[in-house]
């Protein structure tokens, strides 16, 4: 028996009450990834990443979204927002507060969704992403259960983030999840969506996520995916973009956590006016290993997009980073700009990285680069003979690389959360913060 | 304050300094000065801990205190700072930053509180007035496309702030238009005081115009060969270096 196939014996009997549409969409994810197999270092797109941890785990399907307030108050983040919970992966109500939605907006579960909205969501879910992206949306297909659904109307502005948290916890057997997250911005609509991965100490879950975003004319949405699973935990995540004309969307993808993390990025610019933007940055120690393949195509012409991926590797960690953009046939004044720079904190930390632009058309602005090194020991001297501890300059200097994606990042709660782990021990954010504020008020008097 | 005996160092494994004597007291200004390659640079980094300098015999006192065995940010929160000839570029940490943390640091090997943010930025403000330079200096990047001037007015600045006991100089009026060199020169003078010291290396008598030492020793081959007060630069800018070296050979 293949490990595909043991994998999706797991899903047992859960299921059979589903309707037939639903049981079929299953069925054919399941034949699709048995068929497809787990990937090896022989597909391309998994060179550096071995995924054999995950074939070979043995993980359940939880069936509670148990874990009190206490436990969870340590995972989640102090958001003013609509916020969505989901314990390994089920839903959980007591955790999550939908109370105060605006008109115009509607947050629910998938399986809500499904129940109540299914013509709006039945055939948008999976459009994106299908079975034959790659054997992970194949198997979160099959095997997909819960997530969150987003539907923002017409000229909508968002008054808060949208908050969608999966926690992991630390289970007694792993676990694994197969979440969606399905985001349908209307015209013109504003919004600012966050998908939080936390995991407990010694969580060593599977998750597979796979997420679609939608943005209609001229919509905006920010979207942030910070991964700060527990040390242990194996993480998988695909998000498909797809953008109408005049629309922007910028995404950051936060890496802290994971042992094993595989993220693809995918964006079409299907009309003219769309703008891409891309911040990324990883943070890994010890044995960890993240991967982030990114893809923009460029489908129209006057069709814009930025990268900027920063990644920070201690001890043996290992980084892959692989940005493709495709510019198609006849696209032209198309903008496509690309960047990635890593800093090795470690003589023993690996990373890989490979641009590729493949243009199509003659009238486009492309740039691309990768760059890797260490700290500047110049510098490290320079700030400890102003009696700044060893540590502390470090720090500085880390978070200082780190700084040209976090000065993007919008949510400060968010920010300060990233610049403490890479960091480590540094004056306090907010002090700084105090500082500009002192700082400009005096430039007035 | 700061003595240096006997102190033989070498930098991949050719002798640069052979027996330095320097005794600096508190309230005194020294000018080192000597040609090109003669090791003037060589002592300052060794006292401020920089790598790649190998101490092969003598010592190195500051306050008493055996300074060769210290971490380099001790030898700051000792009180030591070194002014560089050629200040590092910190891309990504605001100068704001640098000063906060450095001071900081200071205050907490003290046993003190960590200074109050409405304290700090008048403090640093008067000091960046001092030193005419704009508000903006603290937003930017340590260093990081700031002129020449603007860079040595940056290291005078952070000794303001941080006030040490020994301010050490090296090569402080390179590259430095004679306007420039007025305010880093205010601003050296302004930290003379009873109980700190300045120990200044200089290639031309140019600067000591502007900071008046009281002791001028002349460094050549690793050593100090001939020592005096301010006359002895004054000299050395009409007559040049040979006749010492010719003296110190006799």
């Amino acid at each position: 028996m293949s490990a595909a196939h043991a994998f999706l014996q797991r899903l047992g009997e859960r299921v059979d009450d589903e309707p037939t549409w639903v049981a079929a969409r299953r069925q054919a994810g399941a034949e699709r990834f048995e068929a497809l197999g787990f990937p090896t270092k022989r597909d391309e797109a998994w060179k550096y990443t071995d995924v054999r941890r995950i074939a070979e785990g043995e993980f359940t399907l939880a069936d509670d979204a148990e874990l009190d307030e206490a436990r969870f108050a340590a995972l989640d983040m102090p958001l003013d927002a609509h916020r969505l919970v989901f314990v390994d992966g089920v839903f959980s109500a007591a955790l999550s507060d939908l109370t105060e939605l605006p008109e115009g907006v509607s947050i629910e579960p998938l399986t809500t969704a499904m129940r109540t909205n299914h013509e709006a969501i039945g055939g948008a879910i999976g459009r994106l992403a299908g079975v034959d992206f790659s054997p992970f949306t194949a198997l979160n297909v099959a095997l997909s259960e819960e997530g969150a659904v987003v539907r923002i109307g017409q000229g909508v502005v968002v008054d808060k983030p949208i908050y969608v948290v999966f926690a992991s916890r630390a289970n007694e057997s792993a676990r694994m999840s197969h979440p969606r997250v399905l985001v349908m911005a209307g015209a013109r609509s504003q919004s600012t969506v966050v998908e939080h991965y936390a995991g407990e100490a010694g969580a060593a879950n599977f998750t597979n996520v796979v997420s679609e975003v939608m943005l209609e004319r001229g919509a905006i949405v920010d979207h942030y995916k910070l991964q700060e699973a527990s040390t242990e935990d194996l993480h998988v995540a695909s998000i498909h973009v797809e953008q109408s004309r005049d629309s922007r969307f910028t995404s950051f993808n936060l890496n802290l956590g994971g042992a094993l993390v595989r993220t693809d990025l995918v964006t079409d610019l299907n009309a003219q006016g769309a703008e891409t933007n891309y911040n990324g940055l990883f943070f890994v120690q010890g044995r960890q290993h993240v991967d982030n393949h990114t893809l923009v195509r460029h489908n129209a012409p006057n069709t814009f997009s930025d990268e900027n991926y920063k990644g920070i590797l201690n001890d043996r960690a290992r980084g892959v980073f692989n940005g493709k953009v495709v510019v198609k046939r006849d696209s032209q004044q198309i903008e496509a700009n690309q960047n990635n720079a890593n800093l090795l904190l470690s003589d023993r930390a690996e990373i890989d990285t490979k641009p590729e632009l493949e243009i199509y058309a003659d009238d486009v602005k492309c740039s691309h680069g990768a760059t890797t090194g260490q700290l500047d020991e110049e510098a490290v001297f320079a700030l400890r003979t102003r009696g700044i501890d060893e540590q502390m300059a470090r720090g500085l200097l880390t978070l200082a690389f780190a700084g040209e994606v976090m000065d993007r990042v919008r949510l400060p709660v968010i920010a300060e959360r990233v610049e403490r782990a890479v960091a480590g021990k540094l004056p306090e954010r907010f002090n700084l913060a105090d500082l500009v504020e002192v700082s400009d008020a005096l430039e007035e008097a | 304050m700061l003595e240096v005996k006997d102190l033989h160092v070498t930098v991949e494994g050719s002798e640069i300094l052979k027996g330095l004597n320097l005794t600096v007291n508190p309230g005194e200004v020294h000018a080192l000065m000597g040609p090109n390659g003669a090791g003037k640079s060589t002592l300052s980094a060794v006292v401020a801990g920089k790598d790649g300098y190998e101490v092969t015999s003598g010592e190195v006192l500051f306050e008493g205190k055996n300074l060769l065995e210290m971490e380099i940010e001790e030898r700051a929160l000792a009180g030591i700072l070194l002014g560089f000839q050629y200040p590092v570029e910190i891309p990504g940490v605001k100068n704001i930053y640098l000063l906060k943390a450095a001071l900081n640091a200071q205050r907490v090997a003290r046993g003190e509180e960590e200074i109050p943010a409405p304290e700090f930025m008048k403090l640093v403000r008067e000091q960046l007035s001092f030193m005419k330079m704009d508000g903006s200096f603290l937003q930017r990047a340590v260093n990081e496309g700031f002129s020449g001037g603007e860079k040595k007015r940056n290291e005078i600045l952070q000794m303001l702030v941080l006030q040490p006991k020994l301010a050490m100089l090296d090569e402080i009026d390179s590259g430095l238009d004679i306007d420039a060199m007025k305010v880093v020169a205010e601003g050296v003078n302004s930290l003379r005081s009873a109980d700190r010291a300045i120990l200044m290396v200089t290639h031309y008598q140019r600067l000591l115009e502007h900071i008046v030492p009281d002791h001028v020793h002349v460094l050549v081959d690793g050593r100090i060969v001939k020592s005096g007060d301010k006359d002895l630069a004054n000299e050395l800018e009409a007559r040049g270096y040979e006749w010492v070296l010719e003296e110190s050979a006799a």
